[in-house]
């Protein structure tokens, strides 16, 4: 077993590059070295035999976290990662982990005790960076609702000759009345549209 | 009677033999049981596992052993699981690389077109490069408590080649495994459908033995449940398994085949083409397979509903033990019997099936490996249809024997004594 303090050596396994240097520049201000960074497809056991990491961090999401749990299970793979945590003791940080998308293995003698920091820097990340795609993903959803009222509107102009507003009007009164969202009405709304007016077949003049 | 939970996730692996779960909320199966499903497709067995051994998960699609290795702590987080339902038989196929096979016909022709001797042919190319001081052949499974790791392990060990040193194990991702074979990275694999189908017909590949050929009609995947879901939750439980016990025999009618396919193919499920997935459910023939030598085609269709294919039996768990012994996962001694028992749990099936009027075997237990020709099962309220269960070395596994059926084979890697097995298992 290693002395406390040491840095550990540290293997991180993840498709996406961005995630990936967010967590190695958190893991290297901690003192720990990066040693390997590998994205998924390729053949795991023999990097980890070549590289010879104390912790594995790993996307939850790889395919590969079983090419690891079976590692183990070889008696004359060297080294023989384990995954973290086995026990009741963790469960609530390896409950936090699994939300936030990530997995450690840790090499056969190495104390849990002494790789929970690094797991807990990488929680951190992982789940900083699935607030930023939330946050990315909230943003573009809104946006495309907003298009949808939009055209909803444009098509009620159209076929009531109401202005702007009474139009943004009527349906908003209409989704209250209904308790349903204004973009759920606007949805109907488009549907109900295209099936009226079939595309190439032409209002009269 | 209502279910405690309405609201439930169960999580799948894209795979053709997920079909059960899949129909089940397609054709609203889980809905008429007052059921709201939510399907989470995992992208790995451990995860899967992990989700499951920590509540995110309600149910799920599991190789048939890790039930018993979660139980036993083998893998993961230590946690009682239990199984009231199988989710089929069948589906897995060894398929060596093009070259390989190239190779294995030369070395010895009749052994590699006849699926019961085409390990011989390996055999010989392996003679061959270890006298050439080539490295070891890598050969993929899909997880290390998997079917697919004791069917690959058997059929290497019948012609005498150690899978721990005569090539090099690694697991692959089941829809890893084409890519791996095409870049050489490994030389075979066993897998499940479609992706031995897959890899023939991208023709980088060739299926030399199927599960089918290794133990005919063995078991393949279960739903699993923990323990202490199952205590908490019985009538969802109970709901969830009588709406699966409907699906998979919806399934197992060949005239539902296309519309499975289509269902199934879909990018959210499995994601491949219809007709590779159509090719691996009941009824279908694989064209592309030789016969065997005695001239009928090769299938190997999953099954999920005839011949009590939903059917947990103890016997099937229990060989799943005797092979944790063989290559070693087992470092403790462990009461075979007992411990099958307490995870896969044949009295609830029979409960439930009772409920829906369908016919459950009345025993847990059978020797396996006795039926050569289809056999009718007379324990059961109407006798039952049952298909061959031999393995391909004619060998019978009789539950009541399991340390001298562990005895009797030559390449073994225990890590705990049989001596220590033997007393557990008195």
């Amino acid at each position: 077993m290693r002395t406390p303090g040491k840095p550990l050596r540290i293997m991180l396994v993840d498709r996406l590059p961005e995630r990936t240097n967010t967590v190695e520049q958190a893991l290297s201000a901690a003192g720990h070295q990066v040693v390997a960074r590998v994205m998924a497809g390729g053949d795991l056991a023999a990097d980890v035999a070549a590289v010879s990491p104390d912790v594995i961090i790993i996307d939850i999401d790889s395919p590969d976290r079983d090419t690891l749990e079976h590692m183990r299970t070889i008696s004359r793979e060297r080294p023989r990662p384990v995954v973290m945590f086995t026990n009741d003791d963790n469960a609530s940080t390896i409950r936090s982990a699994v939300r936030a998308g990530v997995s450690a293995y840790v090499v056969d003698g190495l104390h849990a005790s002494r790789v929970l920091p690094v797991l807990e820097v990488a929680i951190a990340r992982f789940e900083e960076f699935q607030a930023m795609r939330d946050e990315l993903e909230q943003t573009k959803s809104t946006l495309a609702e907003r298009k949808l009222v939009e055209k909803a509107k444009g098509v009620l102009m159209r076929q009531t000759r109401m202005d702007e507003e009474a139009a943004y009007k009527a349906m908003r009164k209409m989704a209250m009345d209904r308790n349903i969202k204004i973009v759920d009405l606007a949805r109907t709304l488009i549907a109900a549209t295209e099936l009226l007016e079939p595309q190439g077949r032409k209002r009269g003049p | 009677m209502k279910p405690e939970k309405r609201s439930l996730t169960l999580g799948f692996i894209p795979l053709t033999d997920c079909a059960p779960i899949v129909i089940a909320q397609e054709l609203g199966y889980f809905a008429v049981e007052g059921l709201n499903v939510a399907l989470s497709r995992e992208a790995s067995w451990a995860t899967l596992r992990d989700k499951l051994s920590l509540g995110i998960l309600d149910a799920a699609h599991m190789l048939a052993p890790m039930p018993i290795a979660s139980t036993l702590g083998l893998s993961g987080f230590a946690r009682p699981m239990v199984t009231a339902l199988s989710l089929g038989v069948n589906g897995n196929a060894v398929t060596v690389s093009s070259a390989l096979y190239a190779r294995m016909l030369e070395a010895d022709f009749a052994a590699a077109v006849d699926p019961r001797l085409s390990a011989r042919a390996l055999q010989r190319v392996i003679e061959i490069d270890r006298r050439e001081g080539r490295e070891p052949m890598t050969f993929a499974m899909v997880f290390p408590f998997s079917m697919h790791n004791y069917e690959l392990r058997y059929w290497l060990a019948s012609a005498g080649i150690d899978p721990e040193t005569d090539i090099r194990p690694v697991v692959v991702p089941p829809a890893q495994m084409v890519a791996n074979l095409r870049a050489g990275t490994i030389d075979g694999c066993c897998v499940g459908e479609p992706w031995n189908l897959l890899a023939r017909a991208e023709g980088i590949g060739r299926t030399v033995v199927t599960g089918q050929d290794i133990w005919r009609n063995k078991p393949e995947k279960v739903l699993a449940v923990g323990r202490e879901w199952a205590e908490r939750h019985p009538r969802t439980h109970q709901a969830l398994l009588r709406a699966l016990i409907r699906a998979a025999r919806w399934l197992d009618d060949p005239v539902n085949g296309e519309h499975a396919a289509a269902l199934l193919s879909a990018p959210g499920y499995i994601g491949v083409d219809a007709t590779l997935i159509a090719a691996s459910l009941p009824g279908a023939e694989q064209p592309d397979r030789a016969p065997d030598r005695n001239g009928r085609p090769v299938v190997n269709p999953s099954c999920f509903f005839a011949s009590a294919a939903t059917f947990p039996w103890r016997s099937h768990a229990m060989w799943i033990l005797t092979q944790m012994y063989r290559w070693g996962q087992l470092e403790q001694p462990v009461d075979i019997g007992a411990l099958a028992g307490s995870v896969y749990l044949g009295g609830l099936y029979r409960e439930v099936a009772a409920q829906i009027g369908i016919d459950a075997p009345a025993i847990d237990v059978k020797i396996e490996g006795a039926h050569s020709e289809p056999w009718t099962l007379p324990e059961a309220a109407h006798p039952i249809a049952m298909a061959p269960d031999t393995f391909m070395d004619g060998r019978q596994f009789d539950p009541a024997h399991c340390v001298e059926y562990l005895q009797a084979f030559d390449i073994r890697a225990l890590r705990t004594g049989i001596d220590a097995g033997a007393a557990a298992n008195q």
